[in-house]
Protein backbone atom coordinates (compact mmCIF):
# COMPACT_ATOMS: atom_id res chain seq x y z
CA UNK A 1 0.00 0.00 0.00
CA UNK A 2 1.19 3.40 -0.88
CA UNK A 3 0.20 6.61 0.89
CA UNK A 4 1.71 10.30 -0.21
CA UNK A 5 0.06 12.77 2.09
CA UNK A 6 0.77 15.89 4.05
CA UNK A 7 -0.83 14.71 7.19
CA UNK A 8 1.48 13.21 9.88
CA UNK A 9 0.95 9.26 10.45
CA UNK A 10 0.70 6.81 13.63
CA UNK A 11 3.24 4.45 13.27
CA UNK A 12 1.54 1.91 15.83
CA UNK A 13 -1.99 2.10 14.18
CA UNK A 14 -0.53 1.76 10.60
CA UNK A 15 1.62 -1.81 11.77
CA UNK A 16 -0.94 -2.96 13.54
CA UNK A 17 -3.43 -2.65 9.84
CA UNK A 18 -0.64 -4.51 8.16
CA UNK A 19 -0.82 -7.63 9.78
CA UNK A 20 -4.39 -7.53 11.23
CA UNK A 21 -5.92 -10.64 10.55
CA UNK A 22 -3.12 -12.19 8.58
CA UNK A 23 -2.20 -15.16 10.19
CA UNK A 24 0.69 -16.65 8.03
CA UNK A 25 2.56 -13.46 9.09
CA UNK A 26 5.32 -13.65 11.18
CA UNK A 27 7.27 -11.19 10.77
CA UNK A 28 6.76 -7.26 10.46
CA UNK A 29 10.17 -4.77 9.92
CA UNK A 30 10.11 -1.42 9.50
CA UNK A 31 11.80 1.43 8.97
CA UNK A 32 10.83 5.25 10.11
CA UNK A 33 12.78 8.39 8.76
CA UNK A 34 12.42 11.44 10.88
CA UNK A 35 13.66 14.96 10.37
CA UNK A 36 17.07 15.50 11.52
CA UNK A 37 19.09 18.78 12.78
CA UNK A 38 22.02 18.59 10.52
CA UNK A 39 23.45 21.84 11.23
CA UNK A 40 23.79 21.67 15.18
CA UNK A 41 21.18 22.23 17.89
CA UNK A 42 18.89 24.80 16.80
CA UNK A 43 19.80 25.50 13.25
CA UNK A 44 17.71 23.93 10.86
CA UNK A 45 14.23 25.75 11.13
CA UNK A 46 12.37 23.43 8.84
CA UNK A 47 12.29 21.01 6.33
CA UNK A 48 10.05 21.33 3.06
CA UNK A 49 9.93 18.17 0.72
CA UNK A 50 8.55 18.92 -2.41
CA UNK A 51 7.61 16.03 -4.97
CA UNK A 52 5.89 15.15 -8.49
CA UNK A 53 2.30 14.78 -7.81
CA UNK A 54 1.45 11.72 -10.46
CA UNK A 55 4.83 9.93 -10.67
CA UNK A 56 5.53 10.45 -7.16
CA UNK A 57 2.90 7.46 -6.41
CA UNK A 58 3.31 6.08 -9.54
CA UNK A 59 7.08 4.67 -8.76
CA UNK A 60 6.43 3.95 -5.26
CA UNK A 61 3.76 1.53 -6.80
CA UNK A 62 6.12 0.27 -9.04
CA UNK A 63 9.05 -0.09 -5.99
CA UNK A 64 5.96 -2.22 -3.96
CA UNK A 65 5.44 -4.65 -6.88
CA UNK A 66 9.56 -4.98 -7.30
CA UNK A 67 9.59 -5.87 -3.33
CA UNK A 68 6.71 -8.27 -3.72
CA UNK A 69 8.15 -9.54 -6.86
CA UNK A 70 11.84 -10.08 -5.11
CA UNK A 71 10.43 -11.32 -1.53
CA UNK A 72 8.09 -14.08 -0.18
CA UNK A 73 6.15 -10.87 1.16
CA UNK A 74 2.56 -10.54 2.67
CA UNK A 75 2.46 -7.43 2.07
CA UNK A 76 4.29 -4.21 1.56
CA UNK A 77 3.82 -0.18 2.78
CA UNK A 78 5.11 3.12 2.16
CA UNK A 79 3.81 6.39 3.49
CA UNK A 80 5.96 9.47 2.37
CA UNK A 81 4.66 13.15 3.85
CA UNK A 82 5.48 16.35 2.11
CA UNK A 83 5.00 19.97 2.68
CA UNK A 84 6.86 21.82 5.58
CA UNK A 85 8.04 19.71 8.31
CA UNK A 86 9.96 20.77 11.54
CA UNK A 87 12.93 18.70 12.88
CA UNK A 88 11.60 15.74 14.93
CA UNK A 89 8.60 15.09 12.35
CA UNK A 90 8.03 11.83 10.73
CA UNK A 91 9.11 12.28 7.14
CA UNK A 92 9.16 8.57 5.83
CA UNK A 93 7.96 4.81 6.89
CA UNK A 94 8.61 1.71 5.23
CA UNK A 95 7.49 -1.85 6.08
CA UNK A 96 7.22 -4.88 4.92
CA UNK A 97 5.52 -8.49 6.34
CA UNK A 98 6.51 -12.00 5.74
CA UNK A 99 6.05 -15.87 7.14
CA UNK A 100 9.89 -14.94 8.16
CA UNK A 101 12.01 -12.21 9.31
CA UNK A 102 15.06 -12.32 6.87
CA UNK A 103 12.33 -11.01 3.93
CA UNK A 104 10.65 -8.82 5.94
CA UNK A 105 13.98 -7.39 7.11
CA UNK A 106 15.87 -7.17 3.22
CA UNK A 107 12.94 -5.87 1.59
CA UNK A 108 12.16 -3.08 4.10
CA UNK A 109 16.20 -2.03 3.47
CA UNK A 110 15.59 -2.35 -0.34
CA UNK A 111 12.38 0.07 -0.15
CA UNK A 112 14.14 2.62 1.62
CA UNK A 113 17.44 2.33 -0.68
CA UNK A 114 15.71 2.51 -3.95
CA UNK A 115 12.85 5.20 -2.72
CA UNK A 116 16.06 7.47 -1.84
CA UNK A 117 17.21 7.04 -5.09
CA UNK A 118 13.98 6.78 -7.66
CA UNK A 119 11.28 8.34 -6.03
CA UNK A 120 10.80 12.49 -7.10
CA UNK A 121 10.96 14.36 -3.95
CA UNK A 122 13.37 17.45 -2.99
CA UNK A 123 14.67 18.41 -0.06
CA UNK A 124 14.24 22.33 0.96
CA UNK A 125 16.06 23.01 4.43
CA UNK A 126 15.66 26.22 6.52
CA UNK A 127 18.76 26.65 8.13
CA UNK A 128 19.72 30.02 10.03
CA UNK A 129 16.94 31.84 8.11
CA UNK A 130 18.50 30.70 4.65
CA UNK A 131 16.65 28.08 2.50
CA UNK A 132 18.86 25.35 0.29
CA UNK A 133 18.08 22.31 -1.61
CA UNK A 134 19.61 19.00 0.22
CA UNK A 135 22.08 17.78 -2.17
CA UNK A 136 22.08 14.07 -3.62
CA UNK A 137 24.22 11.38 -1.83
CA UNK A 138 26.42 9.34 -3.67
CA UNK A 139 25.92 6.57 -0.84
CA UNK A 140 22.90 6.73 -1.50
CA UNK A 141 23.14 5.69 -4.82
CA UNK A 142 25.50 3.06 -4.10
CA UNK A 143 23.18 1.53 -1.58
CA UNK A 144 20.63 1.53 -4.39
CA UNK A 145 23.32 0.02 -6.61
CA UNK A 146 23.89 -3.27 -4.57
CA UNK A 147 20.34 -4.23 -5.25
CA UNK A 148 20.08 -4.25 -8.99
CA UNK A 149 22.94 -7.44 -9.21
CA UNK A 150 21.79 -8.68 -5.64
CA UNK A 151 18.49 -11.27 -5.64
CA UNK A 152 16.41 -11.98 -3.05
CA UNK A 153 17.90 -14.43 -0.55
CA UNK A 154 15.23 -17.41 0.38
CA UNK B 1 3.60 19.82 -25.50
CA UNK B 2 3.90 20.79 -21.44
CA UNK B 3 7.39 21.16 -19.51
CA UNK B 4 7.13 20.85 -15.33
CA UNK B 5 10.08 21.97 -13.77
CA UNK B 6 10.71 21.31 -10.04
CA UNK B 7 12.97 22.36 -7.24
CA UNK B 8 16.29 24.19 -7.65
CA UNK B 9 15.77 23.94 -11.74
CA UNK B 10 12.07 25.99 -11.09
CA UNK B 11 13.67 28.53 -9.02
CA UNK B 12 16.05 29.22 -11.87
CA UNK B 13 14.20 28.75 -14.92
CA UNK B 14 11.21 31.00 -13.04
CA UNK B 15 8.34 28.60 -13.95
CA UNK B 16 6.83 25.67 -12.62
CA UNK B 17 5.67 24.50 -16.42
CA UNK B 18 5.27 25.78 -19.71
CA UNK B 19 4.04 24.94 -22.88
CA UNK B 20 6.35 25.23 -25.04
CA UNK B 21 6.32 24.14 -29.20
CA UNK B 22 10.06 23.15 -30.34
CA UNK B 23 10.96 23.01 -34.03
CA UNK B 24 10.71 19.37 -35.48
CA UNK B 25 14.51 18.26 -35.37
CA UNK B 26 14.44 18.93 -31.29
CA UNK B 27 13.50 14.77 -30.90
CA UNK B 28 15.24 13.70 -28.41
CA UNK B 29 15.44 14.41 -23.99
CA UNK B 30 19.18 15.83 -24.67
CA UNK B 31 18.02 18.20 -27.56
CA UNK B 32 14.80 19.45 -25.78
CA UNK B 33 17.25 20.17 -23.23
CA UNK B 34 19.64 22.35 -25.46
CA UNK B 35 16.90 23.85 -27.00
CA UNK B 36 15.21 24.95 -23.81
CA UNK B 37 18.57 26.14 -22.41
CA UNK B 38 18.34 29.16 -24.82
CA UNK B 39 15.05 30.03 -23.86
CA UNK B 40 15.99 32.79 -21.25
CA UNK B 41 19.26 33.59 -18.64
CA UNK B 42 17.01 31.42 -16.15
CA UNK B 43 16.91 28.24 -18.58
CA UNK B 44 20.22 28.43 -19.63
CA UNK B 45 21.71 29.11 -15.64
CA UNK B 46 18.94 25.63 -14.66
CA UNK B 47 20.65 23.36 -18.18
CA UNK B 48 24.26 24.50 -17.06
CA UNK B 49 24.87 21.21 -16.05
CA UNK B 50 22.48 18.74 -17.80
CA UNK B 51 24.10 15.72 -16.40
CA UNK B 52 22.75 16.78 -13.16
CA UNK B 53 19.54 16.95 -14.69
CA UNK B 54 16.88 14.28 -14.53
CA UNK B 55 14.10 13.61 -16.94
CA UNK B 56 11.06 11.61 -16.79
CA UNK B 57 8.85 11.64 -20.43
CA UNK B 58 4.96 10.80 -18.70
CA UNK B 59 5.72 10.51 -15.17
CA UNK B 60 8.55 7.86 -16.18
CA UNK B 61 12.48 8.56 -16.23
CA UNK B 62 14.15 8.76 -19.11
CA UNK B 63 18.10 9.32 -20.63
CA UNK B 64 19.15 11.72 -22.78
CA UNK B 65 19.25 9.96 -25.83
CA UNK B 66 15.38 9.02 -25.75
CA UNK B 67 12.31 10.43 -28.10
CA UNK B 68 9.79 12.47 -26.42
CA UNK B 69 6.48 13.33 -28.58
CA UNK B 70 4.30 15.88 -29.11
CA UNK B 71 1.28 15.42 -26.45
CA UNK B 72 4.15 14.08 -23.91
CA UNK B 73 4.40 15.54 -20.42
CA UNK B 74 8.09 16.16 -20.00
CA UNK B 75 9.62 16.61 -16.54
CA UNK B 76 13.13 18.10 -15.71
CA UNK B 77 14.32 18.51 -11.83
CA UNK B 78 17.44 17.92 -9.83
CA UNK B 79 18.91 14.20 -8.44
CA UNK B 80 16.26 13.34 -5.76
CA UNK B 81 16.65 13.55 -2.11
CA UNK B 82 13.50 12.20 -0.38
CA UNK B 83 13.39 9.70 2.21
Amino acid sequence: MIKVQREDFDIGVELAALSQGRDNVGAVASFMGLVRDVAGPGALSAMTLEHYPGMTERQLEQLEAEALARWPLDRVLIIHRHGRLLPGDRIVLCAATSSHREAAFEACAFLMDWLKTKAPFWKLEEIDGKSSWVAARQDDEDAAARWQNNNQSE
Amino acid sequence: MKVLYFAWLRDRVGLSEEIVEPPVDVATVGELIAWLAQRSPGHGEAFADPTIVRCAINQDYAKAHERFNAGDEVAFFPPVTGG
